[in-house]
């Protein structure tokens, strides 16, 4: 399944790297961040349970940036 | 601005303001406190996510690098250094933010398709406005002057002209009245129409290009890899420079027994930290894509995606579709060849026998002699797959192809090029019409301009005959023409060019029946697109209207696109790598790396925002 969140993030470096703690998290397949549209698209393993793992990845967020978001 | 970047901007020039006092008070207590009041007005926010990021294991990043930086300044006494390495790096973080903000914006704003409100008639008999997400198919919604169309229709009643250049670029209205489909995001400019809704407000047209348009930046191109790649070594790299130049040269003076000068060496190694700072790499790169495909929007041309932008500029042959790309697709009277009588005769007989007939020959033929040719002719009778004869002035007529004058046994002369209809009398030739697909006029000199482009190889595929598509081929100049191929051969006969290809193949087609060839190609440009999802879903780019010279303007958007890319990489590399081998050798300070650091930055973006243009 692959889902589309709006995310808040201040720089590109860090968006890079988010990008790359997100795709490590249990339960994402992969993911990618657009620093432009402030959009991060996650494509999630079969039968992962999307709210969990979201509130994973935006904890891995927040220790590369602490004032990000994303909106889940 | 927004409120962060008010308290931004405040703190700014709070601190330029210390600054500049601690600079005239007299060495001493004051300036001390002035120089750290500055130092901890502009930093504390980066102090404090420095100190987190290194209990939380994300040591190197730029707040830490900053830290260190100033800590270290500070150290060896050099307070104004320390309070405007921070002062900078802020300005620089505000720059960027008010340059990102602003170019989102306006990229949103080239992009403003969707529209507020669509107005429906309750069971009052009055206009309400409701969100176009409640609007069901087969519900009508009424467009005033002004409006935007909600969502995809057709018109029932009323006419106007829409404006639709927000979806194809084009700036001449199109008028509209009622039977006419109408795509969701043109502006209405003069009429009042009502509209039966055909699409959902999530599939109509408006909402698919923003999808897709603002899905293109997910899709990253190698240069945008290429830079993340490289700020992920980039950063440890300096840092460890950084620590080698601060103790290296220092115990190697004290084993050569001429002291360590410990001070001199930590000071050059903290302008390296200054520079280690990635951002202006990262950022540009997908700015200046994001600017291009905002800026291609504009001018009616979506490109699904940064690497296609990247391909498209790497593109050597373009390979265009014939009939509904070069040409006009409608067939037209080209030459009158009459033997005996005039030209304006001979059209004559021929629309008038043809009266009946529907065949898109009978109506080109009946579009050139522009008269009434109603109940003129008696007796008509087809002629199955060969043409008609009819009764015209008491003389049959008959209008047909070579094989229905064979049969006849009238003897033609010509041996024309495209489509020819001969006419014979009472059995005796009178002559023939040339009938033909017009060439698109915006198709002329389009091979040239490509070739202007880069493109060394420009081919065209039809299932044309030989003799027709060989014609159209000279009159474009092209320097490949493939013809008389099924639907099916398309696809081997792209193959067939791209193997010879000496870079990356574009195909430009319709879109519909040419979504398997699309899909082929390197880059598959799809045309004339405005209202088919087959053609959008199967292109990398898509023009939206039915310009063929729109190819000039992408190929060339794309490889100003790359030549910006290609300067940033360039320009900010090379600036840091001067930057620093400078500071090695001690000819510049502190003062130069942060202003080369937050420069280089402000330039890159700058330029980056040429590609909206």
């Amino acid at each position: 399944m692959i889902q589309t969140y709006k995310i808040e993030v201040d720089c590109a470096n860090c968006a890079a790297k988010m990008e790359q703690a997100a795709a490590k998290i249990a339960g994402i397949r992969s993911a990618s961040i657009s620093f432009m549209t402030l959009k991060m698209t996650v494509e999630f393993e079969d039968g992962a349970d999307t709210g969990k793992v979201m509130k994973d990845v935006l904890k891995a967020c927040r220790k590369i940036e602490r004032d990000c978001e994303i909106y889940f | 601005m927004s409120r962060k970047q008010r308290k931004a901007l405040i703190r700014i020039i709070c601190t330029s303001a210390l600054l500049c006092a601690a600079f005239f008070v007299p060495k001493g207590i004051i300036s001390y406190v002035l120089f750290g009041a500055a130092y901890l007005v502009i930093g504390y926010d980066i102090l404090i996510s420095a100190l987190r990021g290194i209990f939380a294991g994300q040591a190197f990043d730029e707040n830490f690098l900053m830290a260190t930086a100033t800590v270290g300044a500070i150290a060896l006494g050099e307070y104004a250094e320390a309070v405007a390495v921070m002062l900078f790096y802020q300005i620089g973080e505000l720059f960027q933010s008010i340059a990102l903000g602003k170019s989102r914006r306006s990229i949103g704003e080239l992009m403003d398709l969707r529209p507020d409100s669509a107005n429906i008639t309750d069971e009052k008999g009055e206009l309400r406005a409701v969100p176009p997400e409640q609007i069901k198919v087969g519900d009508v919604v009424t467009v005033r002057p002004g409006e935007k169309i909600p969502l995809d229709g057709v018109v029932i009643t009323g006419s106007s002209s829409l404006d639709t250049s927000a979806l194809t670029g084009e700036s001449v209205p199109r008028s509209v009245y009622a039977g006419m489909t109408v795509q969701s995001g043109c502006v209405n400019l003069n009429g009042v129409i009502t509209v039966r809704v055909t699409a959902p407000y999530g599939e109509s047209t408006a909402s698919k290009i923003l999808e897709l348009v603002e899905n293109a930046a997910a899709r990253k191109s190698r240069s945008e890899k290429f830079i993340t790649k490289f700020a992920r070594y980039y950063t440890p790299a300096v840092c460890a420079a950084a620590l080698l130049l601060a103790v290296l040269p220092p115990v190697a003076g004290i084993v050569l027994g001429d002291g360590g000068r410990w001070s001199l060496w930590i000071y050059r190694a903290l302008s390296f930290l200054v520079i280690s700072c990635p951002c202006a790499l990262v950022i540009s790169i997908p700015l200046t894509f994001f600017a291009a495909i905002g800026g291609a929007g504009r001018k009616g041309i979506l490109i699904k995606g940064s690497d296609y932008l990247e391909k498209l500029a790497g593109v050597k042959c373009v390979v265009f579709d014939k009939t509904g790309t070069l040409t006009e697709g409608v067939f037209e009277v080209a030459e009158v060849k009459p033997v005996k009588i005039t030209e304006s005769e001979l059209l004559r007989y021929a629309a008038l026998a043809e009266s009946g007939s529907t065949h898109p020959i009978a109506l080109s033929l009946k579009k050139a002699y522009c008269k009434e040719t109603a109940s003129a002719a008696t007796e008509i009778t087809e002629q199955a797959g060969r043409g008609v004869i009819a009764t015209v002035d008491g003389k049959r007529i008959a209008v047909g192809n070579g094989k229905l004058m064979y049969e006849l046994g009238v003897k033609t002369c010509a041996k024309g090029t495209g489509t020819e209809v001969f006419i014979a009398a009472d059995g005796e030739y009178l002559g023939s019409i040339v009938i033909s697909d017009r060439v698109k006029k915006s198709a002329a000199g389009l091979a040239r301009e490509l070739k202007h482009n880069g493109v060394y190889r420009v081919a065209m595929l039809t299932g044309d005959r030989k003799d027709e598509a060989e014609r159209t081929g000279r009159e474009l100049s092209l320097d490949e023409v493939k013809y008389e191929l099924l639907p099916g051969d398309k696809v081997s006969a792209l193959e067939n060019i791209m193997e010879k290809a000496r870079g990356y193949t574009a195909f430009v087609g319709d879109g519909i029946n040419d979504a398997p060839v699309i899909r082929r190609a390197d880059v598959g440009i799809a045309m004339g697109a405005l209202g088919s999802d087959a053609a959008i879903e199967a292109a990398d780019a898509v023009i939206m209207d039915d310009d063929p010279r729109k190819t000039v303007t992408a190929v060339k958007l794309a490889k100003k696109t790359m030549r910006i890319v290609y300067q940033n990489i360039v320009f900010a590399i090379g600036i840091k790598a001067l930057c620093l081998v400078l500071g090695a050798f001690g000819i510049t300070n502190i003062w130069a790396a942060i202003f080369a650091d937050v420069g280089v930055m402000v330039l890159a973006v700058l330029n980056a925002l040429r590609a909206m243009r």
